[in-house]
C-alpha cells in the first residue's frame, strides 16, 4: 500500500491531539507552551502535505509564514513568561488564579 | 521493466522511511507531553527538538526543501535555544504532581474528543484516487512566489518580526523609576 494524503494527515491529527492534551493534561506555564508548539506543527505538517499532494505550492509558502510568526509569538511569550515569573515567582498555571471568579 | 523496478523499489524506500519517521515523530511527541520518567521541563524540551528533527524528514518526504531546512534552523535551532534559556533562566524545579480535578478532567476529555470526532470526519472524506503527486518545493520556485505573488504578506511579516523584537525588549526590561 502506497503512502497518501491519508497516512501524513493521520500523522498530523495524532500530533495535534497530543498537543491538545499536553495543554490540557500539563500545568507547567513552559511545557504548556511546547505543546502549543507541537499543535503548530501539526498544521504545519498537514499543509505541507495538501501542498504536495494538490500540486500547489501557495500552502508551502502558508507554511513559511506560519514558522515565521511561530517564532514571533515564542518570543512575545516567553518573555511575558519570565516577566510573570518576576511577579510571582512561579511558572505553575494553579498559581495563577488572580483572573479566576 | 528496469527503471519500473527501480521506481518500485525506490517508492517502497520512501514508504519504508515514512513509517520510521512518523513513528519517530509521534513517539518523541508522547514523551514531550506525558514523559513517565520525567516530569522536567529540559527533558521535554530535549524531545520537542527530536519531534522536529524527525518531522523536518516527513518534510523532506514531501519534496518540501526549504521548509525542512527552514524546519531545522528556526524551530530546533533558535525556537528551542530560546525555550532552553527560559528553562534555565526561571530555574525551574520538578512539577509536582497533583491532584486531578474531576472537573478539569471531564473538560479536557470531552474536548480532545470532540476534535478526534472532526478529525475521524475530515479523514473520511479525503479522496485516495488521485494522480500522483509532482510538486518539487525547491528553494527556487518557492523564493519566485514568494517574491511575486506574495509580496505585501512578506513585508508585512517583516513588520511583526519588528513589532514583537520591539514588544520582547519592552516586557523584559526592568522598570526604570
Amino acid at each position: 500500500m502506497n503512502v497518501g494524503l491519508h497516512h501524513y494527515l493521520f500523522v498530523s491529527f495524532m500530533l495535534f491531539s497530543l498537543g491538545l492534551l499536553g495543554v490540557i493534561m500539563r500545568r507547567n506555564l513552559l511545557v504548556i507552551y511546547m505543546s502549543l508548539e507541537l499543535m503548530l506543527n501539526a498544521a504545519n505538517l498537514a499543509l505541507v502535505s495538501f501542498s504536495r499532494f494538490n500540486n500547489k505550492l501557495d500552502g508551502q509558502v502558508l507554511v513559511f509564514f506560519i514558522i515565521t510568526v511561530a517564532a514571533a509569538e515564542v518570543a512575545v511569550g516567553l518573555a511575558l513568561i519570565v516577566a510573570l515569573y518576576r511577579k510571582r515567582q512561579s511558572a505553575h498555571v494553579e498559581d495563577l488564579t488572580s483572573m479566576k471568579l | 521493466m528496469e527503471q519500473i523496478n527501480n521506481l518500485l523499489s525506490a517508492s517502497n524506500v520512501t514508504d519504508v522511511l515514512f513509517y520510521v519517521f512518523a513513528a519517530l515523530t509521534l513517539l518523541c511527541a508522547v514523551l514531550v507531553v506525558a514523559n513517565p520518567f520525567s516530569r522536567n521541563p529540559v527533558t521535554s524540551a530535549m524531545f520537542l527538538v527530536l519531534t522536529i528533527i524527525s518531522m523536518s524528514g516527513l518534510f523532506l518526504l514531501l519534496h518540501a526543501f526549504f521548509l525542512a531546512a527552514v524546519q531545522i534552523l528556526v524551530y530546533a535551532g533558535a525556537v528551542m535555544v530560546l525555550f532552553l534559556f527560559v528553562i534555565m533562566l526561571l530555574d525551574l524545579k520538578e512539577e509536582q504532581r497533583r491532584r486531578i480535578k474531576f472537573f478539569g478532567l471531564a473538560a479536557g476529555l470531552v474536548s480532545v474528543g470532540i476534535v478526534v470526532s472532526i478529525f475521524v470526519k475530515a479523514l473520511a472524506s479525503v479522496k485516495t484516487d488521485a494522480a500522483p503527486p509532482t510538486l518539487e518545493g525547491e528553494t527556487y520556485a518557492l523564493g519566485k512566489l514568494l517574491f511575486t505573488q506574495y509580496t505585501l504578506p512578506f513585508e508585512i511579516v517583516s513588520v511583526l518580526l519588528l513589532v514583537a523584537m520591539v514588544g520582547v525588549i519592552l516586557l523584559s526590561k526592568k522598570k526604570l523609576e
